[in-house]
Parts: C-alpha cells; structure tokens; sequence
C-alpha cells in the first residue's frame, strides 16, 4: 500500500490549563486522507487536543505542523488561515442564531474572499443538498433540532472544501436516524479525499468506518497510538 | 489594517457596508446616542467657526476702509506741516495723504451735524487742530503693520496724536483671540470626548457581537473581516452626526439673518454662512473622529 504523507504531525506536545496538564507529551502523525478516530473517556482531552490542531486553544510546549504550516511560531494573523484548512464540526454547533442557515454557510465562502453572489448561493445550496436540509435554508438555528443544526454545522464544515474534517463528538447528542446519515456523509468525504478527525467515545460510531485508525487517549496521555 | 483589502472591492462594499448598516438597525437606542453627541458637538465647534469667519470679515472690512489721522499741534507752520506730509508720503505702504486745515475740518464738520448746528455756532475759537489724513496702500492693510505706521509718524514733534481705531481694535482683536484660544481648547475638549463616546459605542456593539464574531474567527475570519463594519459604522455615525450638526447650525444661521436688523449689520458687514469647503472639512473631520475612536476601541478589544 502507497504511504500517504503526513498532513498533520504533533511532537511531544503539551497543554496546560495553569498548574493543571490537560495533555502529556502527545506525538502523532496523521496522514492525508486518514480517518482517525481521537477516543478515551470523558476529561481524557480529546477536545483540547483538537482545539489545538486549529489554535482554538494555544500550544503550551511541543510542536504541531499542519500542512507545512507550523502552529508554534504561528502569528495571530496567520491563524485565519490555518482555520480554512479546516471544516470544523463543533459539539456545540457554533451556528450564529440571528443569520438563517443560508447565511451561516454563506458566511465561511464569505471569509474566504468568494465575491459572486451567483457562486456563493450555487455552492451553499450544494452542501445543504448534500446534508438534506435544502428545505430549511431560511430557518433560524434556534428553530431547528440538534441532528438539523448538527446537519447545518457539517455543511458549513465542507462549504469551503476544506483538507481536513474535524468533528467533535459529532453524534452525540443525536437520535440513531441523524447519527447514521452523519456517519454516511463522513465517510463520503473521507472517500472522496479528505482527511477525517473525530473524537468521540461513541463505540457504535467507532465501529461503524471500517480502517479507520485510533488515537486512544486517558488522562491526556496517548494509551495506545494508532497503527 | 492589512487583509481585508485583498477581498474584491464589490464584495467589501457590499458586504461590510450591510453588515455596519444591519448593526446600526439593531442597536437605535446607542447609536441615537453617540449620534446626538457627535452632532451636538459638531454644532458647537461649527458655531465657533462660523463666529471665527465673520469676526474675521469684520477686521477685513475695517482694514479696507481704514485711514490714519495724524493731528497737527497748534501753532505749528503750514510749510513744517507740508514737509511732514511730504515725509509721511514718502513712506512705505501710504497710498494717499490729503490735508485738512482746521477751517476745513469745521466746515466738514458742520455739514455732518446739520440740525444742531447752533450747537457750533457759540464757538468762540475753532477747537479742531489741522489734520493729515492718510490712506493706507491695499497690500499694507493688516493690524501689524498700520500700527507699525502709526507709530512711526507719531513719533514726529509736530504731531499730538495719531487715531486709526487703535482702542476699538485692541479690544475686539483680544476678545477675538479670547475666543479663538476658548474655541481650539473646547474643540479639543469635545473632539476627545466624541472620540471617547465613538469608542464605547463600539465597544459595545462589539460586546454584543462577541459570540458571532467568535463563530466567524473560528471558520477562518481574519480581524480585518470582522472589524472591517465597525470602522464603516464609525464612519457613518462621525458623517451623519457631522452633516446633522452643520445642518442645525444652517438653520440657525437662517433664523437669526431672517430675525436680526439687517440694514444695520449689512452697514458694517454681511453675516455670511461657513464656506462649503470648511462645512465638508467638519464633516470629513468629523468622520475621522469616528475612525479614529473605532481604531482605538478595536485595538484594545483584539489584544484580548
């Protein structure tokens, strides 16, 4: 099998939260295209170590490259830029309640300098295609329930066609219908390129992508890196 | 300020400009607030300015109808009087010099006061000394210099006493740097205090946009996209607060020309409005001051 090159390489990283270490000596390499699943328990800091990833949170000692691009010596302004390499799926949804879900996709092709009306209203009604929820463009989020919002969050991940899908608990808090047509679109677009993220402990979910590797955490100490 | 000029023009325009025109809808109240500031503000310093200007004209038309009357001592000669007037010809900056002998000055003196005529005919000697009257060439009409004139041809010993308006002058051009000192320090005053309600206002719609310009870093914003509405929002506020001010101080301005005696001010002077040139250097400047106080404002909310 070809070895896919790395696009995300964590050295010895730590994080701390003043006296308390939320992670310990992380290293990990992720390949392109992989489908990584981030598990452990409840507190284990799979969330902080995604944070990390995009700079949702600052790396306290240790490196991490992202696609070439070095978080540790990164500028505050280079950070929007390293965001758009992601499609971020947060527990929380993230979605502004006073743009419609139109808006909230349109917002990501909107930062990242799309300037034809034409081409931004073709590419939001796509990925709302795509996630089923073409019918609720003009919805506000707070009308909508948490598998549509959670729908709403995964296409405005991939409206700017991102390199790498991160996903926080994605299914979490989502009856068996929504999480399993969560799981069809992740893997549609692992198969069509992109790189995977999750973190969970969603054993059905884990279950469920066949060659996915696993990142197991406790703690904030790697139990077992993924093979 | 950096990126967010790499976005297309149109886009910005349209964009940045909805998003500012969106926040101002959605927050009446405050920006009723800082706009009645700005305008009120604006109105005050216009009003100086307008003061400035017209006290400016008067001086003006003061210097172009000014002449210096030089008064002859008694007794003195009438060919050391024409040498004098040859002296005082020969300097620089006089343009003409007539003189008027006593009897002249009675008889002139008599026709300005028709009426009460008797009141000169129980003179038994005539009071008025022989004058020179001189008038001042164009380009030498300023304050500084026919002083510096009038200054030199007293110090003749022919002469008692020099009159141009001196004491009248002195004290309108020191109640007028009065004012100009008392206008540049309130200026000051209300362009700090306009920068500083421009700046809380946008520190609070900022607050109040906190959660959304969040969601808008995270999915790759840069500072510039999301700040780049909030300085069109200073702007538009210094602009509006700027032209309502200069629109209020026109009405006025109005009000008082169609109330006031005009045959009496128009006697002296013409009461004129700002020029539009200074009307839009306000309102520029007044849209600055919102800039400015949004710049202020958003380098310290990015810091954190």
């Amino acid at each position: 099998m070809e070895e896919r090159p790395p696009i995300i390489r964590i050295f010895h990283v730590y994080k701390r939260f003043g006296s308390h270490t939320v992670l310990t000596d992380i290293s990990v390499d992720i390949a392109a295209n992989d489908f990584l699943f981030v598990t452990g328990p409840s507190g284990a800091g799979k969330t902080t170590l995604l944070k990390l990833m995009y700079l949702g949170e600052s790396i306290s000692e240790g490196q991490i490259l992202v696609d070439g691009m070095n978080l540790t010596r990164m500028k505050r302004d280079r950070i929007a830029f390293l965001r758009r390499k992601f499609g971020i799926i947060f527990q929380d949804y993230n979605l502004i309640p006073t743009k419609n879900v139109f808006d909230n996709i349109a917002l990501v092709l909107e930062v990242m300098g799309q300037s034809k009306r034409s081409q931004i209203v073709k590419k939001v009604n796509s990925v709302l295609r795509a996630v089923g929820m073409e019918k609720q463009a003009d919805a506000f989020p707070p009308s909508l329930s948490g598998g549509e919002q959670q729908k709403v969050t995964i296409a405005r991940a991939i409206a700017g066609d991102p390199k790498i899908i991160l996903a926080d608990e994605p299914t979490g808090s989502l009856d068996e219908d929504s999480a399993e047509d969560i799981i069809n679109l992740l893997k549609l677009l692992h198969s069509r390129g992109v790189t995977v993220i999750i973190a969970t402990h969603d054993k059905e979910l884990i279950s469920s992508i066949k060659n996915a590797r696993e990142l197991r955490l406790s703690h904030g100490h790697v139990l077992e890196l993924p093979h | 300020m950096g990126m967010y000029w790499s976005y297309p023009i149109n886009m910005m325009n349209r964009l940045f400009l909805k998003r500012a025109v969106d926040d101002l809808k959605d927050n009446v109240l405050l920006n009723m607030i800082t706009f009645i500031t700005i305008a009120m503000s604006v109105l005050i310093i216009s009003t100086f300015a307008l003061f400035m200007i017209n006290a400016g004209n008067v001086i003006h038309s003061w210097e172009k109808g000014v002449r210096i009357i030089v008064y002859i001592k008694n007794n003195v000669q009438l060919v050391e009087i024409d040498n004098l007037k040859n002296d005082i010809q020969q300097m620089e900056g006089v343009a003409d010099i007539k003189f008027v002998s006593k009897q002249d000055g009675l008889e002139r003196l008599k026709k300005q006061m028709q009426g009460q005529l008797s009141l000169l005919e129980n003179l038994a000697d005539n009071p008025l000394p022989d004058t020179l009257e001189v008038w001042v060439a164009p380009k030498y009409k300023t304050w500084k210099q026919i002083e510096m004139m009038a200054i030199h041809i007293e110090s003749s010993h022919l002469v008692e006493d020099v009159e141009y308006g001196q004491n009248w002058m002195k004290r309108f051009t020191g109640f007028l740097n009065l004012f100009k000192v008392t206008g540049g320090l309130m200026g000051a005053v209300f362009f700090l205090a306009v920068i500083f309600i421009i700046a809380n206002t946008i520190r609070l719609l900022f607050y109040s946009k906190s959660d959304e310009i969040k969601i808008m870093r995270l999915v790759g914003a840069t500072d510039s996209f999301t700040t780049a509405p909030f300085y069109i929002e200073g702007l538009i506020m210094g602009g509006v607060g700027g032209i309502a001010g200069i629109l209020i101080l026109y009405l006025a301005y109005v009000l008082l020309i169609t109330n006031i005696d005009l045959n009496f001010v128009s006697f002296y002077f013409t009461i004129k409005f700002l020029p539009f040139i200074i009307s839009l250097a306000i309102i520029l400047f007044s849209m600055l001051t919102g800039w400015i106080g949004c710049y202020i404002s958003l380098k310290q909310l990015l810091k954190n």
